[in-house]
């Protein structure tokens, strides 16, 4: 059985006219993956995720997380999954160990258990020294923590995680992500996360779905979509007040694949770049181009995102 | 749709009693007010005869059973109504998304509302004392509780039907303007209704807390007291009570945490 399902689902916030914030979205999920949302602002990640969450109701279409339909069967959902939402939900009067107190009551687990998963989660996320503060007084890497712990803490069979990393430092972020692999590998626990990070995607998924105006435009594992444009992909920053910038010069290169120019960039695809670069600088120098930097590099999940979107993910 | 959850109900009890315990200087604050109102009203009232008093009662006796009632009337709306600082703060997502029935968030978030209502109208009872207010002794006291717990009831689930319709607490001046204070002054609490016209005497006996404060008279002061007889009041704050809380469930239930 998949972990989620959902088919042809579509949500609108106002009935009439308005552009749907989820469009038409069907895919799957297996077990035990760890499945990336990545997408630019406002592409739908989170309205997705309250959809699966039985936070918001569809407008129409359908969906299933853990085999139960989040329309029809909301508390059975509400027992498979845990959540961390994008905007934190602490409770700042309480102190860290009774925000998970709170929430493994709410899930009904017994005394002697709660206790020993209260412990294990905090273990886990290196807050024990400051579980009994209260989380007003906590930095947001250490409530970002505390709210991971929460959402596994009465095992859920899927964790959805809405931008786990936002607003952090490499060095959390980084420990995070270890956090969430692990939860992953220990508890078999499908992790369904969204992020605008291609880094975190690239790191993290076994899929990552491509989400842009509510619609997924690609999905696949990240190394199957970074294959898709399989050669290699070479920068030119070129100096715009230089001389000339006919940069369709590099076009007349036959061994150019694709060419795409933005902001003062030209990247150019092709294979063995490598052997490539003397003849561009070559072209550039005879066209009168002035080139700043250049950069080499094998296809990134941003890439990705911009061949099938035309646009880069942060704009 | 599902049972109760005793544990959600408990768990949401025990955060609002740790809310209330930790803001502590907020809690006995707001005895200021009943306390000033029993004071210069007492003081400044204590000879003058009103119109409609019961033979025999000093105006303190009087008054105290309505200012307990008043102060209650405040901290339920306002605990009912507070459902809207966890969405704002963001907690109420995860108390929407547990697996629980929203009854059960429903009865916790009275239960928790109401026992610190219900602290401060014990409080204003001891505090009364201080002011020339006599306890008739133990029943009495016990009788009383069950008072302030409806009336306490009543209100915290009024203000979960404000918290079900309002979308942020922009609205809360509009409500304690135009529902509380009426409320509180259509009572009787301050002074028998029977001074009022009588075309508002319909008005104030379709005010919940009319029922709460007369019976509070009733059970502190003597049968002597109170408008009605203990026992009606008891029955119709009990069915107000009942049928708050349901239209407060109802509402809640339908209210996602977002359209
Ligand atoms: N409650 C709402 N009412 C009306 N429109 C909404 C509401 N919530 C979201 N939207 C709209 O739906 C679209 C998708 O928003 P959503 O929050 O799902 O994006 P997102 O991918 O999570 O973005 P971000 O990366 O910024 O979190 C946006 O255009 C947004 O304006
Ligand atoms: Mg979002």
């Amino acid at each position: 059985m998949d972990a989620i399902e959902v088919k042809d689902l579509t949500k609108r916030f106002n009935s009439k006219g308005s552009v749907a914030a989820v469009d038409h979205l069907s895919f799957r999920v297996a077990e035990s993956e760890i499945f990336g949302l990545l997408g630019p602002n406002g592409a739908g990640k989170t309205t997705l995720i309250k959809i699966l969450t039985t936070l918001l109701k569809p407008t129409s279409g359908m969906a299933t997380v853990a085999g139960y339909d989040v329309h029809t069967e909301k508390n059975r959902v509400r027992e498979s999954i845990g959540i961390v939402f994008q905007e934190p939900a602490l409770d700042w009067r309480l102190t860290g160990r009774e925000n998970l107190d709170f929430h493994a009551r709410m899930y009904e687990i017994r005394r002697g258990e709660r206790e020993k998963r209260i412990e294990e989660a905090l273990k886990l996320v290196e807050l024990e020294d400051k579980a009994d503060i209260m989380t007003d007084k906590y930095s947001s890497g250490m409530k970002r923590r505390l709210e991971i712990a929460r959402g596994f803490i009465h095992n859920p069979k899927v964790l959805f995680m809405d931008e786990p990393t936002l607003g952090l430092d490499t060095q959390t972020r980084r420990r995070i992500w270890d956090y969430i692999k692990e939860v992953n590998a220990r508890e078999r626990i499908t992790v369904v996360l969204t992020t605008h990070q291609m880094e975190e995607a690239d790191y993290l998924c076994d899929r990552v779905g491509i989400m842009d105006h509510g619609k997924i435009i690609a999905l696949d594992t990240p190394r199957n979509l970074k294959d898709l444009i399989s050669s290699d992909l070479v920068s030119l920053e070129l100096n715009m007040e230089g001389s000339s910038n006919d940069v369709e010069v590099f076009k007349s290169l036959d061994f150019v694949t694709e060419f795409r120019e933005h902001n003062g960039f030209v990247t150019l695809k092709m294979e063995r770049a490598d052997l490539r670069i003397p003849a561009i600088m070559e072209v550039a120098k005879r066209a009168g181009i002035e080139i700043i930097s250049v950069n080499l590099r094998k296809p990134s999940l941003e890439d990705v995102f911009l061949h099938f979107t035309g646009r880069r993910i942060r704009e | 749709m599902m049972g109760i959850s005793w544990q959600a109900i408990y768990v949401l009890w025990l955060r609002e009693m740790k809310g209330m315990w930790r803001a502590k200087s907020r809690v006995i604050g707001s005895l200021g007010m009943p306390m000033f109102f029993l004071a210069f009203l007492g003081l400044g009232f204590g000879g003058a005869s009103i119109p409609g008093m019961p033979e025999g009662l000093q105006y303190i006796e009087y008054l105290t059973p309505g200012i307990i009632g008043m102060s209650m009337l405040f901290s339920s709306v306002f605990a009912g109504i507070s459902v809207l600082w966890d969405k704002e703060f963001g907690f109420l997502k995860e108390v929407m998304v547990a697996p629980v029935s929203r009854l059960s968030i429903v009865l916790g978030r009275t239960a928790g509302g109401s026992t610190v209502a219900l602290m401060q109208g014990i409080m204003v009872l001891f505090l009364s004392t201080l002011l020339g207010f006599k306890i008739a002794g133990v029943i009495p006291v016990i009788l009383s509780l069950f008072f302030m717990c409806l009336i306490s009831v009543t209100f915290v689930g009024l203000g979960l039907v404000f918290a079900s319709v309002m979308r942020d607490m922009h609205g809360f001046p509009l409500i304690m303007n135009f529902v509380v204070f009426p409320t509180f002054l259509l009572s009787g609490a301050l002074f028998p209704i029977g001074a009022l016209p009588s075309w508002l005497i319909p008005v104030c006996y379709l005010d919940p807390l009319t029922y709460g404060v007369d019976g509070l008279r009733g059970v502190l002061l003597g049968a002597g007291a109170s408008d009605f007889s203990v026992l009606l009041n008891f029955m119709v704050i009990s069915a107000i009570s009942i049928g708050m809380v349901s239209v407060g469930s109802y509402l809640f239930e339908r209210t996602e945490v977002e359209r």
